[in-house]
C-alpha cells in the first residue's frame, strides 16, 4: 500500500492537490479509516489519463505470477450475461435477437453501471450503459432510475391515468419494465421508497401536462426523461431525508457523477440518447461482408469542438479561459455532461448549506468542502442529452454501447470488426486460396494452426462483450489476444488496475436482419 | 476420328490436362477401336444437329460415370443390345472426373472386397482389350497401425482376405520403410501390405469402359439429362428425357449424386437413399526426387488419410471427423464444377500428412481439390431392383469407392439383370435393405456425417450408430430406457442390448470399444441365467409383421408355393419355414400363423420388411380377393422366455399354459390381464421355453406392467437382444441376413426336416432341392466350440473368421457368441470340403466329425470342435418334446 501510495504521488506530481472528489463519495465507510487510500482512490474523470500503460513492464508493481487460462476466463466472465429476444413473442415481430452485455472492473468497487429492460406498456426495448465517477453512486442510481422515466415519458396519456388510479387505490401496478439483469447488478432496497415517490411526481406532472389520446415523441420523452431525473436527484439531495443513511445516500447520488449512453430500440427505430463520453456504434455489413462502423453519438468531452463551443457559449467570455482547461471542464471534468456532480451546478451558498445540514459524515473530509477553481457562473454541466435517431437497415448487424474504457483502449473500427467476425462465425474468415503462389505443404500447415487458434480463442467465449473485452485487455500490437498480455492485465493490484485501463462495460445488441428487412417494406 | 473429338471432350482436357497427354498418344488404336465397333453417331451440344435420339431400347442407363458405364459394358458382354446410356453432361464429368484412383481391397466387408478384386483384375486388362491408355500401375498398398487395436483390426482384414485368395502380407514398421521411401514409422506398430493394389486414372477407366461399350454396340448419349422415369402397373415402360422420350423395359439409375433426385422424380417415387459430403485432397508438385509412380498407396486410417504417389509429387486426402454435408436441398450440375477448396477444413488431414510424411513439409502444393462424394446410411452401397417398381435398377452410394467397386458392382447387377440374382450373395448392398423411412433429408444428412469419418475409424464387434437414432421405437421404449435399456438400431427400430442395473456404470462409449472381453459380459451373463433359471422378458416389436388373407383359399395356394414347409395345418398352428428361391436358396426365413382357414400372419426379420414384401408381391397373383398388409406397426411383441413364463401367464389370464394344454408352435388369442386379443404363440426364437405374446400398440404398457407385477415372484427381469444372441448360438440356431442367405438351401443348414418335398404343391426351389438331395451337399453349416481360448485374455470371435480343417482352409463363421452355459465361445459357420478333382466335393459325416478344426481370429487359431447338432444337455430343462429341434430360430441379428 505505502509503496503504491509513493508511487502515485511521484507519477501524478503536484496535480494530486487539486483532488476534489470527497472521500466520502467513496462507496464504503470503512474507507475512512485509512485516509491514505481514500485520498488516492482515483478519480476516474477529473485526472488526465494515463498514457504509460503499455509500458507496464517496467513498472516497480510488476506481478510475479501469471494467471492460468481459466482463471483468466473466471475473471472475464463473472458478470456476463446473455439474453435472447424470441423473434416473434406472440404479438410483435422484434427487430433485436438478442444482447450480450458484460463489465470488466478496474476500479474497486466497479464504478460502471449497465441497464438492459423491455418496455412492457410501450414496444420497444431499452439498453444503457452508465460510466460514474468519483463513486458509483449516482451511476447506480441512473442504472436503477432512469428506464423508469423514460417509460414513463413514453407511456400514453391514457395508460399513465391508469397508473396513477392504481397508485391511488392502491391496486397493484402494471409492471412497466421487464429487467435483464446480471445477479450481479443489484437495485437498492432502502431508496426504493424515496425513487418511487419521486417517479409518481413526475408522472403526475406529466398527466398534467398531457391530453388524451397524445402520442409521445420518443426524442423529445428521453431528452425529459433525464432532465427530469437529474433535477430530481439534485432536488433529493437539496431536500434530505429524515433517514440518516438515506439523507447521506442521496447526498452521495448527487456529489458523485455519471455518464449515461442509453439506447431505445423499437422496431426499425433506433434512438441513442448520450450525455458524457459513453458512446453508441453501430456494426454494418457491407456488400462483401465485411464491417464498418458507423457512430451514433458525439462524446461530450474537450475533443468535440461543438461541444467545447457551446460550453463557452454558456459562460461570460470572461471564463472562457478557465471554463475549458487543459481539456477539462474547469481543469477538472472530462465529460463535458453528466449527470450527478453538483459540484459543477449547485451556488456555492447551496453547496455550502447542504453539507453544513448534511450527516456528520460530510464534516469529517475536507473534500467536501472544496469547490471548483473558478466557479463564477454555475451551472457549469448539464444532464440533456443529445439524441440521435436512426433507420435500422437490414445491413445494421449490431450495436455497440460501451464506456469510455472500451473505446479508449480499441478504435471502433477495430470494434466493430471483432465483433462482426465473433457473431458471423468464423466462416467469415477469409478463406484461403493458393492461387497461382508457391506455397509449401509446411507453411501452409503453419498458417492453418494459426488460423485454427485465431478460431479457438473466439470460441471461448459464448458472450460478444466478453470476447471483446477479451480483445480491449489482451489484444498485442498484431490485432491477437496475447495469454500473456491479458494475464498481467487482469492480475494487476486492485490499488493499479486503474492506471492501466479503466473500467470497460459493454452491450452488444444483436438485430434480426429478416425481421428489419421485412419492416421496411 | 469422331470418336476422338468425342473422348478428348469427354474427358475435359481443360480440367485434367495430366489425361490430354495420354488420350492423344492412343489416337490411332481408337480409331481402329472404331472400325470394328459399329459406333452410333454420338450426340454432344456443339453438335449443331444432335443425333435424334432413339426411340425405343431395351434397357436405359442414367449416368456416365465409372458406375453407369461398367454397368453398360458387362451387360452387352453378357449378351444384351438395345442398350442406351445417357449422360447429362459428360461422360465421367461428375465424381469419376475427380477420382483419387486407388482401387484397393482393403474394404469391411467380403463381398465389397469381391468387388474390388474383380474391378482389378478387369481395369488391369482393359487396356488390352480397348488400347484406352487407363494409367493402370500395380502400386501395392500398405495399410497403416498406429496402435494395437488398429493392428488387430488389420490382422482380421488380412485373414478374411486370405479366405478370398487376395495376396496380403501382415508387415513390421521397418518393412514399411523399405516398401516407401516417405513414411515415418516411429509411431506404427505393424501394418498390412497389399501387394496387388493398384492405381489407375478414373477417367481413363471410365473412357476405356465406354470405347469398349460402344464397341458391344452400347449407344451413349451425351447432354442428354433424364426428367423421369415412365411406369405402368409397376413395370416402367419408358424414359422421358429433355431430349424425348425412349420406351424400354428396364432403367437403370446410375446418376450418383444426382440419383436420390432422379429417384424421387420418377412417376412412382424410388427412394435412393444416398447424401453427398465434401471430400478433400491434396496434390503436390513434384517432390525434389520424384517420387516413383509405382510407390505404394499408403492408407493411415488413423491419421484419416490415404496418400498415393502422382506425377513426381502426392496426392492426399481423407475421411475427416467433421465432414460437410451439401446438397441437401438438391444439386445442379453448376455446383458440383465449382466446389470451392477449404483449407481450413483440411488442416487435420494436412497435419496427418505431416506427421506422417514429415519430409514433405518442403514440397510445395499443386492443389487442394474438392469432390463431393455420396454416402448411404450403412457404409454400403445401392444396388438392385427396387423395391416399388420392376425393371428399375439402381447402382449407387459408392462411399467414395466407387473407382474399387464399379467393375465388380456392374458385373454384379449385370448378372442380376440377366439372371434375375447376381453369382454371389449381394443382400449387404440390396437396395431392398432400406425403405421409405431412410429417405428423409435430415436422417441422410445426419447420418452421412457419421459414415465418412467412420470410414476410417476403427469398427470394432457390435458397433452401432449414433445418429439418425429413435426413428421408431416400441411404445415401452420409455419404460425400457428409464430401466436403464441400452439400445442398438435396426432398420431404423430401437432395440435392447441388455440393461445396466441401477448403481452400474458401465465405460464410456469410446472406452467400451474392444476386440476382447466387453464390459457388459457379467450384465448379459445374469439376463441369460435369468432366462434358463426363472423368466425375462424381451420386447422384440421390431420383427416384420404381414397378414395375408383372401376370400377363398387363394392364400394358402400362394404360401405352400412360396414355403418349402406345408402350410395346410390346422388353424392355430405355428410353422417354421423358408421362402426358397429357384435355387433352393433362402429368400427369407420365416415363421407363419394360421389364423384362419384363409389368413396367415407371417413373422419375418426386421431387416425383411422391404424384401419380403416385394417378394411375396411379385409372386402373388393379380387377385383382388387376395390381400397382403404390413402390420409390422399395429403389434407389439414381447418375448417372455423362461421355465416360469408359463407360471406367469396363466395367472394373467386364468388359463393353464402348461404343455399339454399349450402345446408348442401353437398360438391362441387370448386375455392377458385386462387386455382381450393377446395372441398368444408358444414360441420364444431362442430354443428356451417360453411365449411370444403378439399385442395390439394400445395394451402394450398395459401388457407389459401386469407382466413385471406379476413376474416379481417369479424373478422376471428385463432382457435385451445380446441375451438371445448367446441363447440362439449355443442352440445352433441360424439367422436369415448373418448366417442364412439366398445361397444357403435348407438342405445345407440341416433343415431338411422343415422341408415337405410330398405335398401337393410344387414350392418354389423344390426341383432345386432334390436334386441337391441327390447329389449331396457342398457345404454344411456347423456349430464350432472354441477350446483352449481364455474369454478374459484372448481376442473374441465376431464373424467372418476362417475355419481350418486340418491346417486346410474350409469355410468361414457368419456368426458367434459366448455361450455362458457351456462357458465356451460358439461359432456358428459353413465348410465345404477341398475339391480334389475340380468338381465340389459332398460334405460326410466323417468330414465334420474327423478334423482337426481350428478358427482363425486375426491371425491366431484356436482349437475348436465341430458339431453338426447343439449339447442335447441344453435342452435338459425342458420337458423333453418331439419337436426341440422345431422351435424358431431366425431373430434380428
Amino acid at each position: 500500500m505505502a509503496v503504491t501510495c509513493q508511487l502515485f504521488r511521484v507519477i501524478c506530481g503536484r496535480e494530486l492537490g487539486q483532488i476534489w472528489a470527497p472521500a466520502i463519495l467513496c462507496q464504503t465507510c470503512c474507507q475512512f479509516s485509512h485516509p491514505c487510500k481514500a485520498a488516492n482512490q482515483p478519480n476516474a474523470k477529473s485526472y488526465p489519463r494515463w498514457h504509460l500503460s503499455r509500458a507496464y513492464g517496467t513498472s516497480a508493481a510488476r506481478p510475479t505470477y501469471y494467471l492460468t487460462p481459466p482463471q483468466v476466463n473466471s475473471i472475464l466472465k463473472a458478470n456476463e450475461y446473455s439474453f435472447k429476444v424470441p423473434e416473434f413473442d406472440g404479438k410483435n415481430l422484434s427487430s433485436v435477437m438478442g444482447f450480450d452485455s458484460n463489465q470488466l472492473p478496474a476500479n474497486a468497487p466497479i464504478e460502471d453501471r449497465r441497464s438492459a429492460a423491455t418496455c412492457l406498456q410501450t414496444r420497444g426495448m431499452l439498453y444503457g450503459v452508465f460510466d460514474g465517477h468519483a463513486g458509483c453512486a449516482c451511476a447506480q442510481a441512473l442504472s436503477e432510475r432512469l428506464f423508469y422515466y423514460i417509460a414513463v415519458s413514453l407511456l400514453p396519456h391514457e395508460t399513465r391515468v391508469e397508473l396513477e388510479n392504481a397508485v391511488e387505490s392502491g391496486r397493484p401496478l402494471q409492471p412497466i419494465l421487464q429487467w435483464h439483469k446480471h445477479p450481479n447488478d443489484y437495485f437498492s432496497r432502502e431508496a426504493s421508497h424515496l425513487y418511487f415517490s419521486s417517479l409518481r411526481t413526475y408522472w403526475q406532472e406529466l398527466l398534467d401536462l398531457s391530453t388524451a389520446g397524445e402520442q409521445p415523441d420518443v426524442a423529445e420523452a428521453l431528452v425529459n426523461a433525464f432532465k427530469r431525473l437529474d433535477n430530481d436527484i439534485s432536488l433529493e439531495a437539496q431536500v434530505g431525508d429524515a433517514n440518516a443513511f438515506l439523507h447521506y445516500w442521496v447526498l452521495r447520488v448527487a456529489f458523485s457523477g455519471a455518464t449515461a449512453c442509453v439506447a431505445h430500440v423499437d422496431g426499425n427505430d433506433l434512438h441513442i440518447a448520450n450525455t458524457g463520453d459513453g458512446r453508441a456504434v453501430l456494426g454494418v455489413q457491407e456488400a462483401d461482408g465485411s464491417f464498418s462502423a458507423l457512430t451514433l453519438s458525439n462524446d461530450h468531452n474537450a475533443q468535440n469542438e461543438a461541444e467545447v463551443r457551446r460550453v463557452r457559449a454558456e459562460h461570460p467570455r470572461a471564463e472562457a479561459k478557465t471554463v475549458v482547461k487543459q481539456d477539462r471542464l474547469l481543469g477538472l471534468l472530462m465529460p463535458f455532461r453528466a449527470f450527478g456532480d453538483v459540484k459543477f451546478k449547485w451556488s456555492i451558498e447551496l453547496q455550502r448549506r447542504v453539507l453544513e445540514s448534511g450527516p456528520d459524515q460530510l464534516h469529517e473530509n475536507e473534500h467536501a468542502k472544496f469547490i471548483p477553481p473558478n466557479y463564477h457562473t454555475p451551472p457549469y454541466l448539464t444532464a440533456e442529452p443529445e439524441i440521435i435517431r436512426h433507420r435500422l437497415r437490414p445491413q445494421d448487424r449490431f450495436l455497440v454501447l460501451g464506456s469510455d474504457g472500451l473505446w479508449e483502449t480499441l478504435h471502433r473500427q477495430e470494434v466493430v470488426r471483432i465483433v462482426g467476425e465473433y457473431l458471423t462465425g468464423v466462416h467469415q474468415q477469409q478463406p484461403i486460396t493458393v492461387g497461382g503462389y508457391k506455397v509449401t505443404l509446411g507453411q501452409m500447415q503453419g498458417l492453418l494452426q494459426e488460423r485454427k487458434a485465431r478460431i479457438s480463442s473466439t470460441f471461448e467465449d459464448q458472450n460478444a462483450a466478453t470476447h471483446l473485452i477479451r480483445h480491449a485487455v489482451g489484444s498485442n500490437e498484431f490485432g491477437t489476444v496475447d495469454h500473456e498480455r491479458l494475464s498481467k492485465m487482469l492480475s494487476l493490484p486492485e490499488e493499479l488496475a486503474r492506471m492501466y485501463r479503466d473500467d470497460i462495460t459493454v452491450i452488444i445488441v444483436q438485430f434480426n436482419p429478416h425481421v428489419i428487412g421485412a419492416q421496411q417494406k | 476420328m469422331h470418336s476422338c473429338v468425342w473422348s478428348s471432350r469427354a474427358l475435359s482436357p481443360a480440367l485434367l490436362p495430366r489425361l490430354f497427354s495420354d488420350t492423344r498418344c492412343c489416337g490411332p488404336r481408337l480409331d481402329r477401336l472404331v472400325l470394328w465397333g459399329s459406333v452410333r453417331l454420338l450426340a454432344t451440344a456443339q453438335d449443331s444437329h444432335p443425333t435424334p435420339l432413339p426411340s425405343q431400347a431395351r434397357v436405359v442407363i442414367c449416368g456416365g460415370g465409372i458406375v453407369g458405364t461398367s454397368v453398360a459394358y458387362h451387360l452387352a458382354k453378357l449378351g444384351w443390345t438395345e442398350i442406351v446410356l445417357l449422360e447429362q453432361g459428360r461422360l465421367g464429368a461428375g465424381t469419376t472426373r475427380l477420382s483419387a484412383g486407388i482401387v484397393s481391397v482393403a474394404k469391411p466387408i467380403a463381398i465389397e472386397s469381391q468387388m474390388a478384386d474383380y474391378s482389378n483384375a478387369l481395369y488391369e486388362r482393359l487396356e488390352e482389350e480397348t488400347g484406352v491408355k487407363t494409367g493402370f500401375v500395380r502400386t501395392g498398398s500398405l495399410c497403416l497401425a498406429q496402435n494395437q487395436d488398429r493392428f488387430i483390426s488389420l490382422k482380421r482384414l488380412a485373414s478374411r482376405l486370405k479366405v478370398l485368395g487376395i495376396a496380403c502380407d501382415v508387415v513390421k514398421p521397418k518393412d514399411v520403410a523399405k516398401l516407401h521411401p516417405l513414411v515415418n514409422i516411429h509411431d506404427l506398430v505393424g501394418a498390412l501390405h497389399l501387394p496387388r493394389d493398384a492405381v489407375v486414372s478414373a477417367p481413363d477407366v471410365n473412357h476405356a469402359l465406354a470405347m469398349a461399350a460402344v464397341g458391344h454396340g452400347v449407344q451413349i448419349y451425351e447432354r442428354t439429362s433424364v426428367n423421369h422415369v415412365l411406369v405402368e402397373k409397376g413395370h416402367v415402360t419408358g424414359v422421358e428425357t429433355e431430349r424425348g422420350t425412349i420406351e424400354c423395359e428396364y432403367f437403370v439409375n446410375c446418376a450418383g449424386q444426382w440419383a436420390y433426385e432422379l429417384g424421387q422424380s420418377s412417376e412412382v417415387k424410388v427412394s435412393v437413399p444416398l447424401h453427398g459430403c465434401e471430400h478433400f485432397y491434396l496434390l503436390t508438385k513434384p517432390l525434389q526426387e520424384p517420387l516413383p509412380p509405382n510407390t505404394p498407396v499408403v492408407m493411415d486410417m488413423d491419421g484419416r488419410i490415404y496418400v498415393r504417389a502422382w506425377q513426381g509429387g502426392v496426392l492426399s486426402g481423407g475421411f475427416e471427423k467433421n465432414p460437410k454435408p451439401i446438397f441437401t436441398e438438391g444439386r445442379n450440375q453448376l455446383e458440383i464444377q465449382n466446389m470451392q477448396e477449404d483449407w481450413d477444413h483440411f488442416e487435420p488431414m494436412l497435419s496427418a500428412l505431416l506427421r506422417r510424411m514429415p519430409s514433405l513439409e518442403s514440397c510445395e502444393i499443386h492443389q487442394l481439390v474438392n469432390c463431393p462424394e455420396s454416402f448411404t446410411p450403412d457404409m454400403r452401397c445401392l444396388m438392385g431392383e427396387t423395391p416399388g417398381v420392376h425393371g428399375y435398377f439402381v447402382l449407387a452410394g459408392m462411399n467414395s469407392s466407387g473407382l474399387s467397386f464399379a467393375g465388380g458392382a456392374g458385373k454384379y447387377l449385370a448378372e442380376w439383370m440377366t439372371y434375375g440374382y447376381p453369382s454371389a450373395n449381394v443382400w449387404p448392398l440390396d437396395i431392398k435393405r432400406f425403405g421409405n423411412l431412410q429417405s428423409s433429408r435430415t436422417f441422410l444428412r445426419h447420418r452421412v456425417m457419421e459414415v465418412m469419418p467412420l470410414l476410417y475409424e476403427l469398427k470394432v464387434p457390435r458397433w452401432d450408430f449414433q445418429t439418425g437414432r429413435q426413428l421408431r421405437t416400441s411404445p415401452l421404449y420409455d419404460r425400457l430406457d428409464t430401466q436403464g435399456a441400452r439400445w442398438m438400431e435396426k432398420h431404423g427400430f430401437e432395440r435392447a442390448k441388455y440393461f445396466v442395473p441401477a448403481g452400474k456404470d458401465l465405460l464410456a462409449l469410446d472406452q467400451s470399444k474392444t476386440f476382447y472381453k466387453p464390459d457388459w459380459f457379467d450384465i448379459v451373463g445374469a439376463e441369460v441365467k435369468c432366462c434358463k433359471e426363472a423368466v425375462c422378458v424381451i420386447d422384440m416389436s421390431s420383427f416384420t409383421k404381414f397378414e395375408l388373407t383372401s376370400s377363398g383359399d387363394q392364400a394358402l395356394e400362394l404360401l405352400q408355393r412360396l414355403c418349402a414347409n406345408d402350410l395346410d395345418v390346422p388353424v392355430g398352428h405355428i410353422v417354421h419355414t423358408g421362402m426358397l428361391n429357384e435355387r433352393g436358396g433362402y429368400e427369407n426365413d420365416c415363421s407363419v400363423v394360421r389364423l384362419s382357414k384363409n389368413s396367415f400372419f407371417i413373422i419375418s426379420p426386421t431387416d425383411q420388411q422391404v424384401h419380403c414384401w416385394s417378394w411375396i408381391k411379385r409372386h402373388m397373383p393379380s387377385d383382388t380377393q387376395l390381400h397382403l398388409e404390413d402390420v409390422s406397426w399395429k403389434f407389439t411383441a414381447l418375448n417372455l422366455i423362461g421355465p416360469r413364463a408359463m407360471d406367469v401367464l396363466s395367472e394373467l389370464s386364468y388359463v393353464s399354459m402348461t404343455p399339454e394344454h399349450f402345446p408348442s408352435l401353437f398360438c391362441k388369442e387370448m386375455s392377458v390381464g385386462y387386455a382381450n386379443g393377446i395372441r398368444v404363440m408358444s414360441m420364444t426364437h431362442t430354443g428356451e421355453p417360453g411365449f411370444m405374446l403378439y399385442i395390439p400398440i394400445e395394451y402394450a404398457l398395459h401388457v407389459y406392467n401386469e407382466v413385471m407385477a406379476v413376474g416379481q415372484k417369479y424373478g422376471i427381469r428385463n432382457a435385451g437382444y445380446y441375451a438371445l444372441r448367446s441363447l440362439r448360438i449355443e442352440k445352433f440356431f441360424a439367422f436369415w441376413g448373418q448366417d442364412l442367405e439366398s445361397f444357403t438351401t435348407p438342405l445345407e443348414c440341416g433343415r431338411e426336416f422343415r422341408v415337405k418335398f410330398d405335398k401337393h404343391t410344387d414350392f418354389l426351389g423344390r426341383a432345386a432341392l432334390l436334386q441337391q438331395r441327390q447329389e449331396g451337399v457342398t457345404r454344411r453349416f456347423i456349430m464350432l466350440v472354441l477350446e483352449d481360448h481364455d474369454t478374459e485374455l484372448d481376442l473374441w470371435p465376431w464373424w467372418g473368421e476362417p475355419i481350418y480343417r486340418n491346417r486346410e482352409l474350409v469355410g468361414v463363421t457368419t456368426s458367434s457368441a459366448y455361450s455362458y452355459t457351456l462357458e465356451r465361445h460358439v461359432c456358428l459357420g459353413f465348410v465345404s470340403p477341398p475339391s480334389l478333382d475340380g468338381t465340389p466335393a459332398v460334405v460326410t459325416p466323417d468330414f465334420i466329425n474327423r478334423g482337426d478344426y481350428e478358427v482363425d481370429i486375426a491371425g491366431q487359431r484356436y482349437p475348436a470342435k465341430a458339431k453338426l447338432y447343439p449339447f442335447s444337455s441344453l435342452f435338459a430343462q425342458q420337458r423333453r418334446r418331439k419337436d426341440d429341434m422345431e422351435l424358431s430360430n431366425f431373430q434380428g441379428k
